[in-house]
C-alpha cells in the first residue's frame, strides 16, 4: 500500500522535476571541482554556496507551500521550525569544534566559557553526536509543531488567528533566543563551525557536497509532497482549505489532518534549516524574526501556491532577485520587495506556476470543470 | 455662616503659627563675650566655647560659626578680641563677627588665625544644624533636622526637643521627629527610649526608615527584635507600594499599546482587514512630529510647547490620508481575502519604511518633550513621570472620542451598518466604498496620533511601527474582534500583567511567557475575551 502511494505521487510531472533535481545535484558540484577555474562552465565555490543557500530555502518554501497551498494554513512561523533545525544542526557543529575554540575548552563552547558557566547544560547533551542531532533536526521542529497544532486545530483556531499566533510564536521564540542565558549563544547565536562528520566545512569538496545534499533533500521533500498531493489525503487536504467545515461535515476529522500535515512540514522546515546553516557558517536569533517567515510566504506566493514546482521557482527566483538587488541597488530592494507583495496578490495571485499551468491548460481543453477547481480558494 | 466663621478662625490661626518667631535674640555684649571665648585657649576650649554660643540659640551664632570653620575667624592680638578677616592685598580687612561693623584693616602679623581640627569642624556641624533647627525659615528648618538624620549626632537631641517643642509646621516636625529618633538611636541612651525610636521609624514607614532601621536589625536584645519587626512591617507596606508602582506601570504600557491597538481594533476588529501596515501608519505619525518640531525649532521656538497639539490634528490628516489611499488602491480589490490582504499590506509596510528611511535616514530621528510633559512628581512611594501621566490621559481621551464617533455620529452609524450586513447597507443607500475607505482612514489616523503620543517615549526611526504591531495585534485578539470595550480591556491586563511579571520574570521572559499566555488563551477563546454573540459562522 506504502509502495503504491508513493509510486501513485511519481507521476511524469513530479518524475521529471525529481530528474531536474538530481541533475542540478550531481552537475554543478562536478562543474565546480572538476571543471578549471578557467573554463567557461565552472562554477565558483561562493556561487555553490550562494545557490546552496537558494535550495535550502526552497526546501522551506515546499513546506510553507504544503501547509498553505494544500491546506491553507497561512504560517507566518515557519520561519521558528527553520531556525530551531538550524540550531539543532548549529550546536553539533559547536559541539565538534573541541579544543579549536578561543578559550580551548573540549566541551564547552567559547560563549558558555565567557558566560562563565561551569558545565554544559542537560540541553546539550548528545549533540555531539550527528545522529543524535540529525534526528532532533526532524524531532524539536515536529514536537514543537505537533504540540501548536494540536492545541490549535482541536480548538478550531483558523485564518487570520492562527497567522497571527503563528507569527507571536515565532516572535517569543525570537525575544527567548536573544536571552544570553538560553544558553544557544544570545544575540551572537552560533558560529565558528570547524568540521562536519570530521571534514572542514570551508572546504570546495564539503561546500559541494553539502550542495549536493540539500538538492536532493529537496528532491526527497518534492517527492514526498508529490505523493501527499496526488494520494487520497491530498485530495481531502484540499477539501478543508477550500471549505473546512463542510469537510468536517462529511465525517473526515479535519483536525487530524491539518494537524498531520503541518507536522510534517515543520520538519521539512526543519531539514532545510539544518542544511542552510553548515553553508552560510552561521545561525542566530534573527532567523526567528517573523519578517523572514513572512518572507518565506512570499516565495510561495510569487511561484504559486498549490503548485509543488511554485514554491522552488519563487524562492530561487526571489533570492536570485534579492542578491542582485542588495549588490546593485541596495535601498531599492525594501521597495521591490514590497512591490512584489502587492502585485503578486492584486494581478498575480495564482503565482508564475500556477499561471503558466492555467494558460496551458487552457490551450488544451479550454475552461473544463477540472481546471476551475485548481485554483486555490482562501 | 458657622462654617464660615470656623474657616477664618482656622486661618488665622495657621497664619499666626507661621509668623511665630522660632529663634531667640541675646544682646550684643553677651554674644561679643562669648564669642571671644573662641581665642582663648586650645581646642577643648574652642569646643566648649561652641557649645556655648550654641546654646544661646542665637540666630547669628550659625553665621559665626560657618565662619569659624570656613577659617575666616582671627584673634587680634592687641586685645585678644575674635574678629572676621578677608585678604585684602597684603593687609587684613577686619570685621565684627557679631555685628558685621567694619574694625579697619591690620597687617598680617597682628592678627592670629583660630585653627580648627576636624574634631572641631564636627562640633561645629553639629552645633550649625542645631541652630539652624530654630531658623525662621522652614526650608532651612527641614533641612536641619534631615541633616540630623544623616548625622544621627546624639548631641543634637535636647536641641531637637526644644525646635519640635516649638516647631508648628506639621510636615517638618514629623522630619524633627524621625531626626530625633535616628539619633537616639545612636546615642547611649537607655533602651526604653531607643524602642520608643524605633516605634516612630516604623510608623514613619518608607525607604528611609528602612535604611535607618537597617543597622539594628542584627542587635541583640529588645532593640534588635523591636527594629526586625518594624523593619518586616515596613517591607510589607513597601511590597504594596512596589506593587502599585508596578501597576501605574503597567497602566502606563497598557495605555500605550492601547493608542497603538485602538486604530487596529477599527481596521481589523470593525471592517475585518488585516492591516500590517498599521505600524507604519504609528511611524508616520510620529515623523509627522518630529517635522512639526523641526519647522517649530527654526521658524517660532516659543510655539515648542505646543509642538504637540499642533503635530496631533496633521499627524491623523497625514496618517488617515495614506490610509484612504492604501484602501482605494490596494485593500479594495482585495475585501474577502483577508490572508492576501495580509501578503499586500505587509509589502506596504516595507516599502513605507524604505520609503521613510530614504527620505528621513536609518537613524533615530530626535522628538523634544514639551515642559509640560517632562519631570515627575511622587505619591507616597510612588515615582510618575507627567509622560506617563499625560499618555494614559491621552489614551482614555482617545478611546472615549472613537466610542462617540462610532456610537453617536451618522458615520458611526453607517460604518457599523456596512459592519453588520454589507448587502443590507448598501440597499439602504448607503455607499459603502466610502464608508469602507473612510473607515479605514480613521484607524489609521488613529495610529498616526498614537505615534505622536509614542514620538515622546520611544525612539523615532523607520522600525518605530515594526516593535508595535505584534503587541497590537495581540491585544486585539486577546480582547475580542469588534469589539473596542475587548481592546481596552485587554491592553490594560497585557499592560499590567507584563509590568507585574517583569520583576519576578525579566523583561524579556515576561513577555514571552505573556505570549504564551495568549497563544494557550487562543486556543481557549478563540474569539477572544470580549466575543461578539450571534450565530456568524467562519466560512
Amino acid at each position: 500500500m506504502i509502495t503504491g502511494f508513493l509510486l501513485n505521487g511519481f507521476d511524469t510531472r513530479a518524475r521529471i522535476v525529481v530528474a531536474i533535481l538530481v541533475a542540478i545535484a550531481l552537475l554543478v558540484p562536478a562543474a565546480n571541482l572538476y571543471l578549471p577555474a578557467d573554463h567557461p562552465l565552472h562554477v565558483p565555490t561562493y556561487a555553490v554556496t550562494l545557490m546552496g543557500k537558494y535550495f535550502a530555502y526552497a526546501l522551506l518554501a515546499l513546506a510553507v507551500d504544503l501547509v498553505w497551498g494544500y491546506c491553507g494554513i497561512l504560517s507566518l512561523g515557519h520561519g521558528a521550525f527553520f531556525a530551531l533545525g538550524g540550531y539543532a544542526m548549529g550546536m553539533y557543529l559547536m559541539r565538534q569544534i573541541g579544543t579549536r575554540g578561543v578559550y580551548a575548552d573540549p566541551i564547552l563552547p567559547d560563549f558558555m566559557v565567557f558566560l562563565n558557566w561551569k558545565e554544559l547544560p542537560w540541553f546539550w547533551y548528545g549533540f555531539d553526536m550527528f545522529w543524535f542531532a540529525a534526528l532532533m533536526v526532524l524531532l524539536v521542529p515536529g514536537a514543537l509543531a505537533f504540540v501548536f497544532g494540536w492545541f490549535a486545530f482541536r480548538s478550531r483556531v483558523t485564518g487570520v488567528y492562527l497567522s497571527i499566533i503563528t507569527q507571536a510564536l515565532t516572535y517569543a521564540l525570537l525575544l527567548a533566543f536573544f536571552r544570553n542565558d538560553m544558553g544557544f549563544g544570545g544575540n551572537n547565536g552560533l558560529t565558528d563551525f570547524k568540521d562536519i562528520l570530521g571534514y572542514n566545512v570551508q572546504a570546495d569538496t564539503t561546500r559541494a557536497t553539502l550542495f549536493a545534499l540539500t538538492v536532493l533533500f529537496l528532491a526527497l521533500a518534492f517527492f514526498i509532497a508529490s505523493a501527499i498531493a496526488r494520494s487520497k489525503l491530498g485530495k481531502v487536504l484540499v477539501g478543508v482549505r477550500d471549505a473546512e467545515s463542510r469537510t468536517r461535515f462529511l465525517g473526515y476529522r479535519v483536525e487530524n489532518y491539518k494537524l498531520f500535515v503541518w507536522t510534517l512540514s515543520a520538519m521539512m522546515a526543519g531539514v532545510a534549516g539544518a542544511l542552510y546553516v553548515p553553508q552560510v557558517g552561521i545561525i542566530n536569533p534573527s532567523e526567528f524574526a517573523p519578517a523572514n517567515s513572512i518572507e518565506a510566504v512570499i516565495w510561495v506566493a510569487v511561484g504559486g501556491r498549490g503548485t509543488l514546482i511554485g514554491p522552488i521557482v519563487g524562492a530561487v527566483a526571489v533570492n536570485f532577485g534579492k542578491t542582485w538587488f542588495t549588490g546593485v541597488l541596495p535601498e531599492l530592494w525594501l521597495f521591490a520587495l514590497g512591490a512584489l507583495f502587492i502585485v503578486v496578490t492584486l494581478f498575480l495571485p495564482k503565482g508564475i506556476v500556477g499561471t503558466v499551468q492555467a494558460f496551458w491548460a487552457n490551450r488544451r481543453r479550454p475552461a473544463t470543470p477540472a481546471a476551475l477547481a485548481a485554483e486555490p480558494a482562501e | 455662616m458657622r462654617y464660615f466663621s470656623v474657616l477664618i478662625t482656622a486661618l488665622w490661626l495657621m497664619l499666626s503659627a507661621v509668623a511665630a518667631p522660632a529663634a531667640t535674640v541675646i544682646a550684643d555684649a553677651d554674644l561679643t563675650r562669648l564669642v571671644n571665648q573662641l581665642g582663648v585657649g586650645g581646642f577643648d576650649e574652642a569646643d566648649a566655647a561652641i557649645g556655648s554660643l550654641a546654646a544661646t540659640g542665637d540666630g547669628r551664632v550659625s553665621a559665626i560659626l560657618d565662619a569659624l570653620g570656613e577659617g575666616d575667624l582671627f584673634v587680634r592680638k592687641t586685645d585678644k578680641a575674635v574678629v572676621k578677616a578677608e585678604a585684602a592685598g597684603r593687609e587684613f580687612k577686619l570685621t565684627d563677627p557679631v555685628t558685621g561693623a567694619d574694625l579697619g584693616t591690620a597687617p598680617k602679623a597682628a592678627v592670629e588665625k583660630i585653627r580648627v581640627n576636624n574634631r572641631l569642624r564636627r562640633t561645629i556641624a553639629a552645633a550649625v544644624g542645631t541652630l539652624t533647627l530654630r531658623s525662621d525659615d522652614p526650608a532651612v528648618r527641614r533641612s536641619a533636622a534631615e541633616a540630623v538624620m544623616k548625622s544621627k549626632d546624639a548631641a543634637a537631641i535636647p536641641a531637637l526637643d526644644a525646635a519640635i517643642a516649638a516647631e508648628t509646621d506639621e510636615r517638618i516636625k514629623v522630619v524633627m521627629v524621625a531626626a530625633r529618633a535616628a539619633a537616639v538611636l545612636e546615642s547611649d541612651l537607655p533602651e526604653a527610649d531607643k524602642l520608643a525610636a524605633i516605634e516612630t521609624i516604623g510608623d514613619l514607614g518608607g525607604r528611609d526608615a528602612l535604611a535607618m532601621l537597617a543597622s539594628y536589625t542584627g542587635a541583640n536584645g529588645a532593640v534588635g527584635e523591636a527594629a526586625r519587626k518594624a523593619s518586616t512591617s515596613i517591607e510589607s507596606s513597601l511590597l504594596l507600594w512596589d506593587a502599585a508602582q508596578n501597576i501605574t506601570y503597567g497602566l502606563s504600557l497598557g495605555s500605550v499599546l492601547l493608542l497603538a491597538a485602538i486604530g487596529l481594533a477599527i481596521t481589523f476588529g470593525v471592517m475585518g482587514v488585516i492591516n500590517m501596515a498599521h505600524g507604519e501608519m504609528v511611524m508616520i505619525g510620529a515623523y509627522v512630529t518630529f517635522v512639526v518640531q523641526e519647522v517649530i525649532r527654526t521658524s517660532a521656538p516659543d510655539l515648542f510647547d505646543y509642538s504637540l497639539l499642533i503635530a496631533l490634528p496633521l499627524a491623523f490628516l497625514v496618517s488617515g490620508g495614506v490610509g484612504v489611499l492604501i484602501e482605494r488602491s490596494v485593500i479594495r480589490w482585495l475585501y474577502g481575502r483577508p490572508l492576501e490582504t495580509l501578503l499586500a499590506t505587509w509589502g506596504v509596510s516595507l516599502m513605507l519604511q524604505q520609503a521613510v528611511r530614504t527620505i528621513f535616514g536609518a537613524q533615530n530621528r530626535e522628538v523634544g518633550n514639551p515642559s509640560w510633559m517632562s519631570g515627575s512628581f511622587t505619591v507616597g512611594e510612588l515615582a510618575v513621570t507627567w509622560s506617563r501621566l499625560w499618555i494614559i490621559v491621552f489614551a482614555l481621551v482617545v478611546f472615549a472620542g472613537l466610542m462617540l464617533v462610532l456610537k453617536r455620529t451618522p458615520f458611526g452609524l453607517q460604518t457599523r451598518a456596512v459592519t453588520q450586513n454589507r448587502q443590507m447597507a448598501s440597499a439602504m443607500g448607503i455607499r459603502t466604498p466610502w464608508v469602507d475607505a473612510f473607515t479605514f482612514g480613521l484607524g489609521s489616523g488613529i495610529a498616526g496620533i498614537a505615534g505622536v503620543a509614542l514620538s515622546q517615549i520611544d525612539n523615532v526611526s523607520p522600525n518605530l511601527g515594526q516593535g508595535y504591531i505584534i503587541d497590537s495585534f495581540m491585544v486585539v485578539v486577546f480582547g475580542g474582534v469588534g469589539n473596542l470595550w475587548g481592546t481596552l480591556v485587554g491592553a490594560m491586563t497585557l499592560g499590567i500583567a507584563n509590568k507585574l511579571l517583569e520583576p519576578y520574570a525579566g523583561a524579556v521572559l515576561g513577555k514571552i511567557l505573556l505570549l504564551v499566555f495568549i497563544i494557550l488563551f487562543i486556543q481557549k477563546r478563540p474569539r477572544g475575551l470580549f466575543a461578539l454573540k450571534g450565530r456568524a459562522i467562519e466560512a
